[in-house]
C-alpha cells in the first residue's frame, strides 16, 4: 500500500516487537510489556494481535483469520483484509494451508503444525485481574508464584456449585510456572494449547503485553485432584456436518425455543461437508 | 438460512461503509463543510481533538472532526493512529511557559501581581443566553478594541511565591531525558514525567470528574487557581550537528497552576505544594482538571492518606485514556457467542445439577 511500510507498521516498530516476542519466547506464559502503537483499527479489535502479526509476517505466509472460529464474521474478514492490503500476502479459509493464524476467541478443531504460527488476540492479559485488580500488585503475584488466591476462586466455585464454574479464558499453568490466560477461548480450546506443535503467540494491545507459549510447551488447566478439568461443549451434533467432537455455536431458528447446533469452526465444518472452497 | 444472515462477510462491511460516507456529507444541498471553517470557527474542538489526540496539528485535527462526524473521541483517534506512523526526529526543549505571548492570564490568588489579570476571549462572564442572533447567517462582529502590547514580564505565580519559599521547589526528576509514553509502555509505580503525559492526553471529562470529586472530600487537595496563562509558546530542538538551539515554530498552551495546602511534616515546615496542568490550545478546563489530578496523585508522596479514586495513580492513569477506554467499551459489540455459549452451556449444567439435587431432597 502507498505510503505505509510492508504490513503497516514501520521496520523500528517490529523490530521493537520482536524482541518483546523473543523475549516472550524465552519465558514461556510471562507476560512482556511492550511499547504497543495505536492502530488503524480501535482497540478491542485485535490491535495486539494485529501488531504480532505484522511484527512475524512474510510476503510468503498464507494468513488465516478467524474470529468466534470463523473466516466470514465480520472482524475476521476486516483483519484478513487489512493484511491483504498493507502486506499484499496471500490469505487463505483453510487451516491447513496457513502458515500464520490469527485468531480472536477460538482454537481451530484442525491439529495445527510446527510450521505455524498462530496469534491470540488478547483483551485482558491479566489471569488474576477479577482478583487483583492492580497490575503491579499481580506482576508481584507473578514473580513470587504466589497463585494460592486463584486456587481458592477455584475452591470456592467447588464450595458453591459443586464444580468449577469457569466457562472460557480459564487459567492455564504454563511450563509449570507461569498463571496465563488463554485469552477468552472456551474451556473446550484449553487441552489443544497443551505441547501443540506450533508456536502460539498472545498479543495485547490496549494492556500492551506480548506473551508465548513455545511449541511442546506444558499447559495445564487448573483443577483439583478430585475436581478434575472438564471442557465445556454443547451435547449436540452439529446440524450440518454431523461433528459430533466439535466446539458449537447455538443458532436460534425461531422465538419458540427453536434452536440450531452448527460447528464454530467454519473451515472444519465445510470440510467435514465437502464443500471446502 | 439464519446461520449465513448472523456471519457478516464483505459485502455488509462495504456496504456500511457506503452508507457511512453519505450519512457523514448530511443533505448534499447543504455547504460541505471545509476545514478552514472547523478549524477556524471551531477552535475549541480542534483543541481539545489535539490534546487527546497527542498531535499538535490544527489542520489535521480540523480533518480528523469532519471524518468523525464531530465525534471528538473518534476523532482524537483518527489523530494519534495517524501520529503513532510519524518518526520521532527530536524532542523539544522544554517550552518556557514565562516567556509566553500571553492572551489569557489570570490569578485567583492576589488582586493584581507584576504583568497584570488579562481576561483574554473567555466566556466566563458571559450569560449562557442563546444568542438567536447567530443563527442567521452574516455575523460581523465589531473588532475588538486593541491597546499596546505590554512590554510587562509576566513572571509565573510560582515563581512570585517561590522567593519566599511559601513553595515547594520544582522536583526535577533524577536526570536523563524524560521517558515517552507513546514509545514505552505505562508501567507502575509511574515517575511524574509519564504521569503528566498521560493525564495531558487524558480524556477531559474522566479528569474533569476525578478533580471534581477531589474537591468533593473524595481526595481534597485544597486548592486555589494560583494561575491560568493561555497563549503562544516557542518550540525549539538543539540538532545534534549544529549544539545549538533553533526555533521550528510555536504552538498555543494552556497552563495551569494550582496552589494546594500542606501541612509540612517533622522534617519540612508547612509550605503550599502545587499540582500542574498543561493542555494543548485554549483548554482551560483540561488544564485545571489535570491540575488538581496531578496534585491528587501525589498524596503518597507527601505522606497524606490515600485511598479516594483520584488518589490512585494506577487507576488514574490506567483509566484516562479516552481512545483505549472506548475501544474496550465498544468492543463489547464484537460477537461474543462463542464464550457466551460456553456460558450457557455451564448455566444449563449447574441449573440440571441444583434440579437433581432438589428432586433428591424431595424424594426422602
Amino acid at each position: 500500500m502507498n505510503g505505509y511500510n510492508f504490513a503497516y507498521l514501520d521496520e523500528q516498530t517490529k523490530r521493537m516487537i520482536r524482541r518483546a516476542i523473543l523475549k516472550a519466547v524465552a519465558i514461556p506464559g510471562h507476560q512482556v510489556p511492550f511499547g504497543a502503537r495505536e492502530m488503524p483499527l480501535p482497540y478491542g479489535w485485535g490491535t495486539g494481535g494485529i501488531q504480532v502479526t505484522a511484527a512475524v509476517i512474510g510476503p510468503d505466509d498464507v494468513l488465516k483469520v478467524i474470529d468466534q472460529g470463523a473466516d466470514d464474521t465480520t472482524n475476521a474478514v476486516s483483519i484478513r483484509r487489512f493484511f491483504a492490503r498493507t502486506a499484499g500476502v496471500a490469505t487463505t479459509t483453510s487451516t491447513k494451508a496457513a502458515t500464520l493464524i490469527q485468531t480472536r476467541h477460538r482454537i481451530p478443531e484442525t491439529a495445527l503444525r510446527e510450521d505455524q504460527i498462530i496469534v491470540y488476540q488478547v483483551p485482558i492479559p491479566e489471569p488474576l485481574y477479577r482478583l487483583e485488580p492492580s497490575r503491579a500488585e499481580a506482576r508481584k503475584m507473578h514473580a513470587l508464584s504466589e497463585y494460592g488466591l486463584m486456587q481458592v476462586k477455584l475452591y470456592e466455585d467447588v464450595a458453591r456449585y459443586g464444580q468449577i464454574a469457569i466457562s472460557y479464558d480459564y487459567p492455564v499453568m504454563v511450563n509449570d510456572r507461569y498463571l496465563t490466560s488463554p485469552s477468552p477461548i472456551p474451556a473446550f480450546d484449553n487441552p489443544k494449547m497443551h505441547r501443540m506443535p506450533a508456536l502460539q503467540l498472545f498479543g495485547a494491545g490496549r494492556e500492551k503485553r506480548i506473551y508465548a507459549v513455545p511449541p511442546y510447551t506444558e499447559v495445564r488447566s487448573l483443577d483439583f485432584d478430585d475436581h478434575p478439568f472438564r471442557p465445556i461443549r454443547a451435547p449436540h451434533a452439529c446440524g450440518l456436518c454431523g461433528a459430533t467432537d466439535s466446539y458449537l455455536d447455538e443458532v436460534v431458528t425461531n422465538d419458540r425455543g427453536g434452536r440450531l447446533f452448527v460447528c464454530s469452526d467454519t473451515d472444519h465444518c465445510a470440510g467435514r461437508q465437502g464443500t471446502a472452497t | 438460512m439464519a446461520y449465513v444472515a448472523v456471519k457478516g462477510g464483505e459485502r455488509a462491511i462495504d456496504n456500511a461503509h457506503a452508507w457511512l460516507a453519505e450519512a457523514r456529507r448530511g443533505e448534499p444541498a447543504t455547504v460541505e463543510l471545509g476545514l478552514d471553517q472547523i478549524a477556524g470557527q471551531l477552535g475549541r474542538a480542534v483543541d481539545r481533538v489535539m490534546a487527546e489526540g497527542s498531535l499538535y496539528d490544527p489542520e489535521l485535527a480540523a480533518l480528523a472532526i469532519k471524518q468523525a462526524q464531530g465525534d471528538l473521541i473518534e476523532a482524537a483517534f483518527l489523530l494519534r493512529a495517524f501520529r503513532t506512523t510519524l518518526p520521532r526526529f527530536a524532542a523539544t526543549e522544554p517550552i518556557d511557559t514565562a516567556s509566553m505571548r500571553i492572551r489569557r492570564r489570570i490569578s485567583a490568588i492576589y488582586k493584581d501581581l507584576p504583568g497584570g489579570q488579562v481576561l483574554g476571549p473567555t466566556t466566563d462572564y458571559t450569560h449562557r443566553l442563546l444568542d438567536f442572533g447567530l443563527a442567521a447567517p452574516g455575523e460581523k462582529p465589531p473588532p475588538a478594541p486593541q491597546a499596546e502590547a505590554t512590554t510587562e514580564t509576566m513572571p509565573r505565580m510560582a515563581d512570585i511565591l517561590g522567593h519566599e519559599g511559601l513553595i515547594e521547589r520544582e522536583q526535577s526528576e533524577a536526570g536523563g531525558p524524560p521517558s515517552d509514553l507513546t514509545r514505552e509502555p505505562l508501567s507502575f509505580p509511574a515517575a511524574r514525567d509519564i504521569r503528566l503525559q498521560t493525564l495531558a492526553r487524558g480524556d477531559e471529562g474522566f479528569l474533569l470528574a476525578l478533580g471534581y470529586a477531589t474537591q468533593r472530600g473524595y481526595g481534597n487537595t485544597h486548592p486555589f487557581a494560583g494561575e491560568i496563562r493561555m497563549g503562544e509558546v516557542t518550540l525549539e530542538i538543539v540538532p545534534p550537528e549544529l549544539g545549538f538551539a533553533i526555533e521550528i515554530g510555536e504552538i498555543t498552551v494552556t497552563e495551569c497552576q494550582m496552589v494546594n495546602q500542606f501541612a509540612g511534616s517533622k522534617t519540612v515546615p508547612a509550605q503550599f505544594t502545587r499540582g500542574y496542568g498543561l493542555a494543548f490550545g485554549f483548554s482551560e478546563r483540561k488544564a485545571m482538571a489535570m491540575a488538581l489530578v496531578d496534585r491528587a496523585m501525589r498524596a503518597e508522596e507527601l505522606g497524606e492518606e490515600a485511598g479516594a479514586p483520584a488518589q490512585d495513580v494506577e487507576f488514574v492513569l490506567s483509566h484516562c485514556d479516552n481512545v483505549e477506554a472506548t475501544g474496550f467499551v465498544e468492543h463489547l459489540k464484537l460477537p461474543h457467542y462463542v464464550d457466551f455459549q460456553s456460558e450457557l452451556e455451564n448455566l444449563r449444567r449447574l441449573r440440571a445439577e441444583t434440579a437433581s439435587t432438589l428432586q433428591a431432597e424431595a424424594a426422602e
